[in-house]
């Protein structure tokens, strides 16, 4: 670790904080309506599609989210399989496969982003452009959408609406995402990110060999893939092929951007419930857990690995497997630290050759709950969930009835928040134990010893977390894998968001409580503490016996001089 | 609910997948074409590569890149990889101590692979070890390459970001020019 990785990271990071102020602002405008001079176009625009904006119950919310994911999913696995017949298919790739096309538009659906194919191998530019890109726009919108409605039921005494999800995607699509990534695409592009329809270029080397260079409109892409924490990559090594990832400015740019609305959320929450405070103690967890996180992982991989260090390699440049040199370790680190607390799952480090603990922290970041700071929109309302914990845990503590911003937090929403925290661990430990013991499933892995159950646990943690990024070594384009995390990314993200709107519709028709001698403050360092301690117990703690036989077993293998 | 349902999906579909790339394909490419098309580097009518996508160099009078673990070649640049293999590997163990042959206290980069398998750059510790090696290869005074070296060297971006670093393929066209 050196003085200038630190300022990289201190810089990097401080600008997302700083970014994330008005970016939080205009969010909150557009949760609460206020759209200034864009309201007449927005009216004419609804009502040209049919939108009637009036408020809606969280039943008829989470239908029309189900909805609209289902027909979203429907669309994409029909491009994909029939990409050899649609148009923009310079490459003539064959219709995907249907296990993988299943997976593949789950995964966009779902805003993991998970790739069981390597994009300049399997992709035709249409299926990347009308398909997989735009569900990276909409699963975006759809997550902040939710995301406001549950906001939207701390301010509503008595109420029994919590906004309109139409209204809500097509705001946040039209009015942030899209003028965001239009202009990120464009910078990409003169970052040295390539746009064109071109397929690529045969090159004659200088060694006199031939080179195939794949080519693509990749710069727009990228942009909403990192704003809108979705992370699919468009080529097979995402944001570490160098057309992905061209510089370190480049990839410093993406950190930004795929913090900057979990960030801003926070901001916007704070203004949506009437009081700024109470969303700053949500960003200090936040960025605590990043800045923690990425200490321990830029430390973990500047020392090196022990092994290749007693081989004869040099300890300066520390672990390098897996890296290209112009990124750096500090900001290898960083990115890796908000990838995976984002659920972004965006790379630009090869995460199966990280050390057992630098690669232990992003795993366990992504099974808190991909909440420090989360996706865009379920970074928030995974917060919430944990807040409302929070006050339960510190209510049992003094024996009172604990209260949330206002809203008394009864049996119903325990039992709703519990039933959504206990989803992940279900899933990744459930079926990560399935696929371990049997052969279908154990024979995609790549690494044997305590990294291979390693490698198998990440893959359900990433799936269900909806993040994406892997342990890529893992063989994942199989019938059995494309299946089951196809399924658990599924469960990940709306046996989630189920529960969460219930909990939403239940706290919008309480009348306000007030403030009482007895109510616990939450915006204070005392709340953030506590928020911070209960995301470790209850979302951390299920984990230990898996990580204890996975990077921690093989740390002290490391440590001993053993390979497998 | 199915009108809005459809109709929002179906524009959404062709303003974000369809005219909003098209509209950044139109602009990057009248605006900054070089880069929208891939960062060339070419000779005459002869594209010679992507100054982003690093090439295989083999041969003791050209500066080598790092290893790379694309599958059919190294730096086949139609489909990146990394070898992803763990910390405790012995594959991984036993081809660094392969890479490494009787050296020691070698820069990493030198006997890693890296992650996209067509890393561009090597550090400037690798780049100078290398100096003797080409030198002796080209009969040039090891001075003068190690010269070349470092005027190759790439500092910080912006003076902060990333790390210094020696774009290969760059390098090795300036030392063709080397007599």
């Amino acid at each position: 670790m050196t003085l200038i990785g630190w300022a990289q990271i201190a810089l990097v990071l401080g600008i997302a904080v700083i970014a994330a102020v008005p970016i939080g602002r205009w969010l909150a405008a557009i949760a609460e309506g206020r759209l200034g001079f864009l309201a007449t176009f927005d009216r004419a625009l609804l009502r040209a599609a049919g939108v009637d904006p009036a408020g809606q119950s969280w039943q008829r919310y989470l239908l029309a989210m189900l909805a609209f994911n289902a027909a979203g999913f429907a669309l994409l696995y029909a491009i994909l399989r029939l990409q050899d017949v649609l148009p923009l298919n310079p490459q003539g790739f064959a219709g995907v496969p249907p296990f993988l096309a299943f997976n593949t538009a789950i995964s966009f659906v779902t805003n993991t982003n998970w790739q069981a194919y390597s994009g300049e191998a399997a992709m035709s530019h249409f299926s990347q452009m009308a398909g997989l890109a735009v569900q990276n726009f909409l699963s975006a919108a759809t997550g902040i959408a939710l995301a406001f409605a549950v906001a939207r039921a701390f301010v509503r005494g008595g109420l029994q609406q919590l906004g309109n999800f139409w209204a809500d995607m097509t705001r946040v699509t039209l009015y942030v995402l899209l003028p965001v990534a239009l202009v990120a695409g464009l910078a990409f592009v003169a970052m040295g990110v390539p746009q064109t329809l071109d397929a690529g270029v045969t090159a004659t080397t200088l060694g006199g060999a031939g080179q195939t260079i794949p080519l693509g409109p990749v710069g727009f892409q990228l942009a909403i893939k990192h704003l809108g924490t979705n992370g699919g990559g468009f080529f097979g090594v995402n944001s570490l092929h160098p057309f992905e990832g061209p510089s370190a400015l480049a990839t410093a740019f993406q950190i930004i951007l795929q913090v900057v609305i979990p960030f801003g959320l926070c901001v916007a929450f704070g203004r949506i419930v009437g009081d700024v405070r109470q969303g700053r103690a949500l960003l200090a967890v936040m960025v605590g857990f990043v800045l923690v996180a990425t200490l321990g992982i830029y430390a973990a991989e500047a020392g090196g690995n022990p092994l290749h260090l007693a081989a004869g390699v040099a300890p300066e440049l520390g672990n390098m497997e897996g890296k290209d040199v112009r990124f750096g370790q500090a900001l290898a680190a960083l990115f890796t630290a908000t990838t995976t607390g984002a659920s972004c799952g965006a790379v630009n480090a090869m995460l199966d050759s990280f050390t057992p603990l630098g690669g232990a922290i992003p795993l366990f970041l992504i099974q808190l709950g991909e909440i420090v700071p989360g996706g865009v929109g379920s970074g928030l309302y995974g917060m919430v969930i944990f807040s409302l914990l929070s006050v339960f845990v510190a209510g049992l503590m003094v024996g009172r009835t604990p209260e949330y911003l206002g809203k008394k937090v009864q049996a119903r929403e325990i039992k709703l928040a519990m039933l959504a925290v206990l989803v992940l661990p279900a899933v990744i430990l459930g079926f990560s134990a399935a696929a371990l013991n049997i052969a279908i499933g154990s024979s995609s892995l790549a690494n044997a010893g305590p990294h291979g159950l390693t490698e198998m646990l990440y893959a359900y943690t990433s799936a269900a977390g909806n993040n994406g990024s892997a342990f890529g070594g893992l063989t994942a384009d199989t019938p059995w894998l494309n299946t089951t995390l196809g399924i658990a990314m599924m469960l990940g993200r709306f046996a989630y968001a189920i529960p969460v709107l219930a909990i939403a519709g239940s706290l919008a028709a309480k009348p306000r409580a007030p403030e009482g001698p007895g109510t616990l403050p939450t915006h204070g360092p005392l709340f953030a503490g506590l928020l911070a301690g209960v995301i470790l117990i209850l979302g951390g703690l299920q984990y230990l016996p898996a990580l204890a036989l996975g990077p921690i077993a093989e740390h002290f293998a490391m440590i001993a001089g053993t390979t497998f | 609910m199915l009108r809005p349902l459809l109709s929002l999906l179906l524009g959404s579909t062709l303003l974000l997948g369809v005219a909003a790339p098209l509209a950044v394909t139109a602009v990057a490419g009248r605006v900054m074409p070089e880069q929208a098309g891939g960062s060339l580097i070419r000779q005459g009518d002869r594209v010679l590569g992507s100054a982003l996508i690093g090439q295989n160099f083999e041969g003791d009078e050209w500066f080598h890149p790092r290893p790379s673990a694309t599958s059919t070649a190294p730096y086949d640049a139609s489909s990146s990889a990394a070898s992803q293999q763990g910390p405790t590997s012995e594959t991984l163990l036993n081809a660094i101590r392969e890479r490494l042959g009787d050296s020691r206290n070698v820069p990493a980069d030198a006997v890693t692979a890296s992650g996209s398998g067509l890393d561009p750059h090597i550090s400037p510790e690798n780049a100078r070890a290398q100096v003797q090696r080409v030198a002796t290869a080209r009969n040039l005074p090891a001075t003068q390459v190690a010269a070349l070296v470092e005027r190759s060297v790439e500092g910080r971006e912006l003076g902060l970001l990333g790390e210094p670093r020696v774009n290969v393929l760059r390098l090795n066209l300036a030392l063709r020019q080397l007599r």
